[in-house]
């Protein structure tokens, strides 16, 4: 037995590896570029992120993003935690493998067909397009990953729990607050995370729900680029994908710090022990 | 107080009580079902529960007298943990009356009712530590902050958990969960307990020490306890009464020794312990007895018992492997209570041995004998194919309807 990484292990961990990265690594060096050409080095410079602040319709861009996505994935993660709730809970009633179908079926909707429908139905309601469309579409699509997320945190999860609470006099409600809620709140979290994200880089249904004055950063990205790429959104690009990695290392350094804490906690226990 | 006719044989036992004899050791002078003015604590007046076409529950009427503990008894599905949560207001009725301290419990919620549960799977908060587990119930009742820690020490003492205090469930051991679930249902005082399986999960050694515990602590707190089990073991060792029920109805409620040496039925009887089931058919009854002839070899059993059945009926002679003796060598000429066998089967358990006689020609017609291993020598051991013979007392067995 060979030990150690053998040179076919290597290069397909390389190879593998460039084929993720290596578009998001030229993207992000080419943000750095001096040159106004997007393929043509010119040197290393970060004026592109100084012109982006100038940029007002990228900051409007983004900023309308950010409020949407906030907006829609929590209200996606209420809704979906409801339904999940329902789906797991609820036992055998009418219609329920419909219900269940119905929820999951935006899954794997083409998002067009999803984006035409919202539209039609908007128009149908006289509303007017704008940021509280782009959010309404975004919370129903982002609600059945939510449902999805948290469903397989409550499949897991032992129901005799909320009945100990309720045997020992707190009420339903409050049992759901104090001891489901704080149980499954982990996938109630990735729920609203995935839901955040999802809302986060939508171009196609944003683009269908939208109106004017609501244009959010992947619709803006995209009508820039088809005008030709500028170093400009290589930096916003660049930007993102930094928000994305700091979330992400922050996420898992609170969940290990957690675990070192309750390790710690263990071992101190133990020694009392004697 | 046995439903389905509690045949002769609880009469029986009445006279032989009197008569100063009694069934096994006497445990305690706490005998309120035998004086039908005591009121009960919780009473089950003809409920019965339908899941869909499924009835779990059948038409049932049971009383449990206060600090009594009750064990419900039964096989999986037989009804006995449906019974307890619709106690705890889990599941409600399809018909009939629940009862508890008087108070008829239809339409409270399980939040409201006077009673707590200890679940099997123990349904700790995990996302809370020991001390807020157990505090979790006083909280509820907005108890002063100052009661609810006295109170609270009070339980970790009481269960030996002072220094896991502040460990969360995870870091706890099978039995030390099962103190903590103790505790925590002990906490408000509950006017019953009610313990689902609550030792199935603990090996053998710590689920004996946990049943005297739990028999102590009964004692020292002074409440009412029902429990259900599925282990007629641990079912006899903590309970004053045990009700033993299948297929949602009660089968015989009474003492443990009772249950053992007086089952009113095969299912009993079979159920509880071990057992030989012999088919004889009544050949002669008289006031001091019934004659019985066994129909697989024909041997005659003198039975100090009475019997409903008439003469010519076929019955059921039930005789528990410690009541027959065995010794080498062939029956007596005319001799009643005596069975001709041939060893068939050896089990050597240590404290006891456990013989298998055949006595009839089909393999399966043998009976059991058991007897202490009192000495660690044997002279002239019993052995495969000895010819013995096996007997009995006139009071040993009971006599059942098919």
């Amino acid at each position: 037995m060979t030990r150690g990484p053998t040179w076919f292990n290597i290069t397909s961990l390389v190879l593998g590896f460039s084929f993720l990265y290596l578009p998001i690594v030229l993207l992000v060096i080419y943000s750095f570029n001096e040159s106004r050409l997007v393929t043509v080095w010119g040197g290393f410079s970060t004026k592109w992120y100084a012109s982006l602040l100038q940029n007002e319709q990228l900051l409007d861009a983004a900023w309308v993003t950010l409020r949407v996505a906030f907006a829609s994935a929590t209200i996606a993660t209420v809704l979906g935690t409801l339904a999940a709730l329902i789906l797991v809970r609820s036992g055998r009633f009418m219609g329920r493998s419909l219900f269940s179908g119905m929820i999951f079926a935006p899954l794997v909707m083409p998002e067009v067909i999803l984006g035409l429908s919202l539209l039609l139905l908007f128009v149908a309601m006289g509303t007017a397009r704008g940021f509280w469309t782009v959010m309404l579409a975004h919370t129903t699509f982002a609600m059945c990953y939510v449902a999805v997320v948290v469903q397989s945190r409550l499949v897991g999860f032992d129901k005799s729990i909320e009945e100990a609470a309720e045997d020992l006099g707190c009420p339903p409600v409050k049992t759901f607050f104090l001891i489901t809620l704080p149980i499954i709140l982990p996938g109630v979290i990735a729920g609203w995370m995935l839901a955040f994200t999802l809302s986060l880089d939508d171009l196609v249904i944003a683009s269908f729900t939208t109106g004017p004055g609501a244009t959010t950063l992947p619709m803006k990205i995209y009508s820039q680029v088809r005008l030709g790429v500028t170093p400009e959104i290589n930096a916003v690009c660049t930007i993102l994908v930094g928000l994305v990695t700091i979330c992400v290392i922050a996420a898992s350094l609170v969940t290990k710090r957690q675990q070192v804490q309750r390790e710690r906690d263990e071992r101190a226990a133990f020694g009392a022990d004697g | 107080m046995a439903p389905g006719g509690s045949i002769l044989s609880s009469r029986f036992w009445v006279g032989a009580v009197l008569a100063k004899k009694s069934i096994g050791p006497v445990r305690r002078e706490f005998v309120p079902w035998e004086n039908s003015d005591h009121p009960p604590f919780i009473e089950f007046r003809g409920v019965t529960k339908k899941f869909g076409e499924f009835v779990a529950v059948r038409n049932l009427s049971l009383k449990i007298y206060e600090k009594e503990f009750f064990a419900l008894l039964g096989g999986s599905g037989c009804g006995k943990t449906t019974l307890m949560r619709m106690l705890a207001g889990f599941e409600t009725p399809t018909s009939g009356q629940i009862f508890l301290d008087g108070q008829d419990l239809a339409g409270i919620p399980p939040y409201r009712r006077p009673s707590n549960m200890m679940f099997q799977s123990y349904a700790l908060f995990p996302h809370m530590n020991v001390e807020k587990n157990i505090a979790f119930g006083l909280k509820q009742d907005s108890m002063p902050a100052r009661e609810i820690e006295a109170r609270v020490s009070e339980m970790l003492r009481l269960t030996k958990l002072e220094q896991f205090a502040q460990r969360k469930p995870h870091q706890l051991s099978g039995g030390q969960r099962q103190r903590v679930a103790l505790a925590r249902s002990l906490a408000k005082r509950p006017k019953v307990l009610l313990l689902d399986e609550p030792l199935g999960a603990l090996d053998r050694k710590l689920r004996e020490e946990t049943q005297f515990e739990l028999m102590n602590l009964q004692e020292e707190l002074e409440m009412t306890f029902l429990i259900v089990t599925h282990d007629q073991e641990e079912a006899m060792t903590v309970a004053d009464r045990i009700a033993v029920m299948d297929k949602g109805e009660l089968v015989q409620v009474a003492t443990p020794a009772e249950i053992y040496e007086a089952p009113n039925s095969k299912f009993v009887a079979d159920f509880i312990g071990d057992v030989n089931l012999i088919e004889a058919k009544v050949t002669g009854k008289s006031d001091a007895g019934t004659r019985l002839v066994s129909v697989v070899d024909g041997f005659v059993i003198d039975s100090d018992q009475e019997t409903e059945a008439g003469l010519g009926e076929t019955v059921w002679y039930a005789i528990r492997p410690e009541k027959v003796r065995i010794a080498q060598g062939r029956r007596e000429e005319g001799q009643v209570n005596q069975i001709d066998g041939l060893v068939w089967d050896i089990a050597y358990l240590g404290d006891v041995s456990c013989i298998h006689s055949k006595v009839g020609e089909d393999d399966h017609d043998t009976i059991r004998a058991t007897f202490a291993n009192i000495s660690r020598m044997v002279e002239n051991p019993i052995t495969w194919d000895d010819e013995v013979v096996l007997s009995f007392n006139r009071d040993a067995g009971v006599i059942l309807k098919g």
